[in-house]
């Protein structure tokens, strides 16, 4: 059981939970997972750790009500539990000193990508970080983005705030300008997808994490594979990072609606 | 803890055991007919998930079942127990009518007989050493069918007995998953007077007993009674906790560990690498039994979605396999089909459980291997195709090898595949800790006698050593590193503390 000590809504369907898991706070590494469990007939679902305070024993979730499970884990209060929290899951991201490193997040992808920024620039290299969402109330975590990155670019469908354009414009503004020695993308599949693409045009190293539907997070049940360079990879234990050029994105994208309709089913019935 | 031969005879010698041996004559015994354990219909039984299947013995039947049993000078069914119980004394107590002595018997040496009596597979060890198989050619004393009603009666005595304790030692020792390995050593490793932790990556204690052998096959509430005796022994349990992961070894010995156990079992999900095999619909035995089995996810009340279809398709001939199948059918499947590569006399799976899965109306496509998956507009499967096979030359597992039939191919209908073709040991500690030997295979190395890892304070058993066993083995590997891993801590702690 682990306490959850602080809440933020960021809009009205993202909220942050600061929760208390202290090893958890001491081990997790930029890159790292969770999986955790709302409730005796809760579900099983992976989320990735945001931050983390070693002093205070926290971690930080950012969650965006989807279905069932989200929303349980929204909906829970300060001074609340959350039934089952186990981690830290999934290799870290490996990070160097490698020159200018392009941050690209998209939608609640920014709460994973935001200790990725911090560590980047800890290692000295110059971040220029991209924020995309459909509109301003979308965007989050920008301040603290801003404050970890040399450049922090905001891009919006709609134009309500930042610069009007997908987040492929912003890239490609920013690759045409300076020479560019690694990409990050973390945000919905289909963005990752057109970020890959992009940047294998312009021969970009580019490392997306994944974020696939997973029931154990140790490697045993399988429901995370992928494919990866021709090669089936489990998200949990091989990833959530991989070689965003070499990643099967269709087939990808398709197996995160594998349990659509039954979701759909369980939503519908959580409603009434 | 370790009976010789001769502490086995001399309880044969005692005077209860040889009133009772002389009460029934040879031939009497021999004259009365294996006893058969009573079953839930099938039509009923599939109605549900959670309903067993096997009902138990009557105290009737089992005394009389006892009865068959010789009382054999030699016990030559010891032998074939991994775990080495002592199994005409706990059939001797049974015929007495002391069934409660019966089951302490069974908790010398078995931290699980309920589980053990209603997953071992009987057939090929104690019972295929048993007089009645060796001697006469005639079938074995029902073995694991008196062991589960030893252990069922005492669970609904409400007078669960303790086992004999040695004081404790004070000597820290951590167990790396709670699967059937770990109990059975972390039970031995608290008799010996060990402080036992065993750490779970999962929110609920068991490991596959819980994740993966349905309930109507082992109900959890039969394991988690199990456990619970444990706990009395003083075990403690962690949960949603990954050694190497949440906190390291170091961390661990930093706290006062001063050995481990890895029963951490079976990762990594093995696929064929056939076309279209990551469809939508189509996986793994271990996320469609944990989904089941552990999160419930037959019940309306869970969270957690399952895939149903009307065609569902087992690749496998195991026993994991079969609990799949089965759990198709409770899932409302109308075809539940079992596609495997040999015959059915290779199939690996027990006998019963084949047949239980046939009383069910599950269909045995075999001599049949997949060899390609077609999937809908929508990425979800809609078809294999499959391939006949024919049997040839024996490969190196002694059984024949699988051969495909050219132009035999042919398409099945299916919107859910489960594929049951075996796992890869779990890869979270072999990759976490420096210096441990593992194999090509991602298995831990270890002194075969001793289950002793190329980190002396490290043991390890079950499936992360082995790959891919029974329960039972996995069991006995656990008593067996209890043993040693005792002598190790003896020589380093224990004595080195009467010097000072």
């Amino acid at each position: 059981m682990n306490k959850i000590v602080e809440k933020e809504h960021f809009s009205e369907k993202i909220v942050k939970i600061v929760v208390e898991a202290p090893l958890i706070a001491k081990s997790r590494k930029p890159g790292n997972f969770v999986i955790l469990r709302v409730g005796e007939k809760g579900e099983r679902i992976p989320l990735t750790i945001a931050g983390a305070n070693v002093e205070k024993g926290t971690i930080d979730l950012v969650v965006q009500k989807m279905g069932v499970s989200s929303t349980k884990v929204c909906d829970l209060e300060v001074g609340e539990y959350i039934t089952d929290l186990v981690g830290p899951l999934g290799k870290p991201t490996e990070i160097h000193n490698l020159g200018t490193i392009l941050c690209c997040g998209g939608g609640v992808g920014n709460a994973p990508l935001l200790p990725i920024v911090e560590a980047y620039k800890k290692a000295g290299n110059k971040v220029i970080t991209i924020l995309a969402a459909r509109n301003k109330d979308l965007i989050i975590l920008e301040d603290e983005m801003r404050k970890h990155s040399d450049e922090l670019i905001v891009m919006t469908d709609d134009g309500s705030y930042g610069k009007k354009g997908l987040i492929t414009e912003g890239m490609e503004e920013v690759i045409k300008r300076e020479k560019i020695d690694e990409c990050v993308t973390i945000g919905p599949a289909i963005m990752m997808k057109f970020c890959s693409l992009l940047t294998k045009k312009y021969e970009i190293p580019t490392v997306a994490s994944l974020n696939s539907i997973m029931v154990d997070g140790t490697g045993m049940c399988g429901a995370c594979r992928v494919t990866v360079g021709g090669k089936t990879k489990f998200t949990c234990v091989d990833g959530p990072e991989f070689d965003a050029h070499q990643i099967d994105f269709e087939e990808m994208m398709s197996r995160l609606g594998g349990y659509k309709q039954e979701e759909v089913d369980k939503y519908d019935q959580f409603q009434k | 803890m370790e009976r010789s031969e001769e502490y086995i005879k001399n309880e044969r010698k005692q005077d209860w055991r040889v009133a009772l041996q002389k009460k029934t004559k040879a031939k009497d015994r021999m004259s009365i007919e294996r006893v058969e354990m009573s079953e839930m219909a099938p039509e009923e039984r599939i109605k549900s998930q959670r309903l067993e299947v096997n009902s138990g013995l009557t105290k009737e039947q089992a005394i009389l079942e006892a009865t068959r049993c010789m009382d054999c000078v030699n016990p030559t069914c010891m032998e074939g127990c991994p775990v080495s119980i002592n199994i005409p004394k706990f059939i001797k107590h049974i015929e007495c009518g002391e069934t409660l002595e019966a089951a302490s018997v069974l908790k010398e040496t078995s931290a699980l007989p309920a589980v053990c009596g209603r997953v071992c597979p009987q057939e090929l060890q104690c019972e295929q050493k048993c007089f009645y198989v060796e001697k006469l050619n005639q079938p074995a004393v029902a073995i694991g069918y008196l062991e589960r009603f030893a252990a069922d009666f005492e669970r609904e005595s409400g007078h669960v007995a303790t086992p004999e304790m040695v004081a404790s030692n004070g000597i820290k020792v951590a167990v790396i998953g709670s699967g059937p390995s770990g109990l059975s050593f972390a039970g031995d490793m608290a008799k010996l007077g060990y402080d036992v932790t065993v750490f779970e990556a999962l929110h609920e204690i068991g490991g596959v007993l819980k994740y993966g052998i349905p309930e109507f096959r082992l109900p959890n509430a039969v394991v988690d009674v199990e456990i619970e005796s444990l706990r009395r022994m003083g075990v403690k349990f962690i949960t949603n906790y990954i050694v190497g992961q949440t906190a390291s070894l170091d961390d661990l010995k930093a706290d006062g560990y001063k050995a481990f156990y890895v029963g951490s079992g079976a990762g990594l999900p093995r696929f064929m690498n056939i076309p279209g095999e990551n469809a939508n619909g189509i996986l793994s035995s271990n996320e469609y039994l944990t989904r089941v089995n552990l999160m419930g996810a037959d019940s309306e009340e869970s969270d957690t979605p399952v895939l149903r279809g009307k065609n569902v398709v087992v690749v496998g001939g195991g026993n994991t396999a079969m609990d799949s199948v089965r759990t198709a059918k409770r899932l409302g499947a109308e075809r539940a089909m079992i596609v495997y590569r040999r015959s059915e006399e290779e199939m690996p799976a027990r006998v019963e459980e084949v047949h239980h899965a046939k009383q069910e109306g599950v269909e045995f496509l075999t001599l049949t291997n997949p060899i390609e998956y077609i999937a809908d507009e929508n990425g979800r499967v809609a078809q294999m195709k499959v391939q006949k096979m024919e049997l040839g030359e024996p490969d190196s597992s002694g059984r024949r090898r699988p051969v495909p039939v050219e132009g035999s191919e042919y398409i099945l209908d299916c919107e859910v595949v489960v594929v049951a073709v075996g796992v890869s040991p779990n890869p979270l500690i072999p990759n976490s800790v420096e210096g441990l030997d593992v194999s090509k295979w991602g298995t831990i190395e270890v002194v075969k006698d001793k289950m002793q890892s190329s980190i002396p304070e490290m043991f390890a058993g079950g499936d992360i050593v082995r790959g891919g066993a029974t329960v039972i083995l996995a069991m006995g590997d656990g008593r067996k590193a209890a043993k040693n891993m005792d002598i190790y801590l003896q020589e380093k702690y224990l004595s080195k503390k009467v010097e000072l």
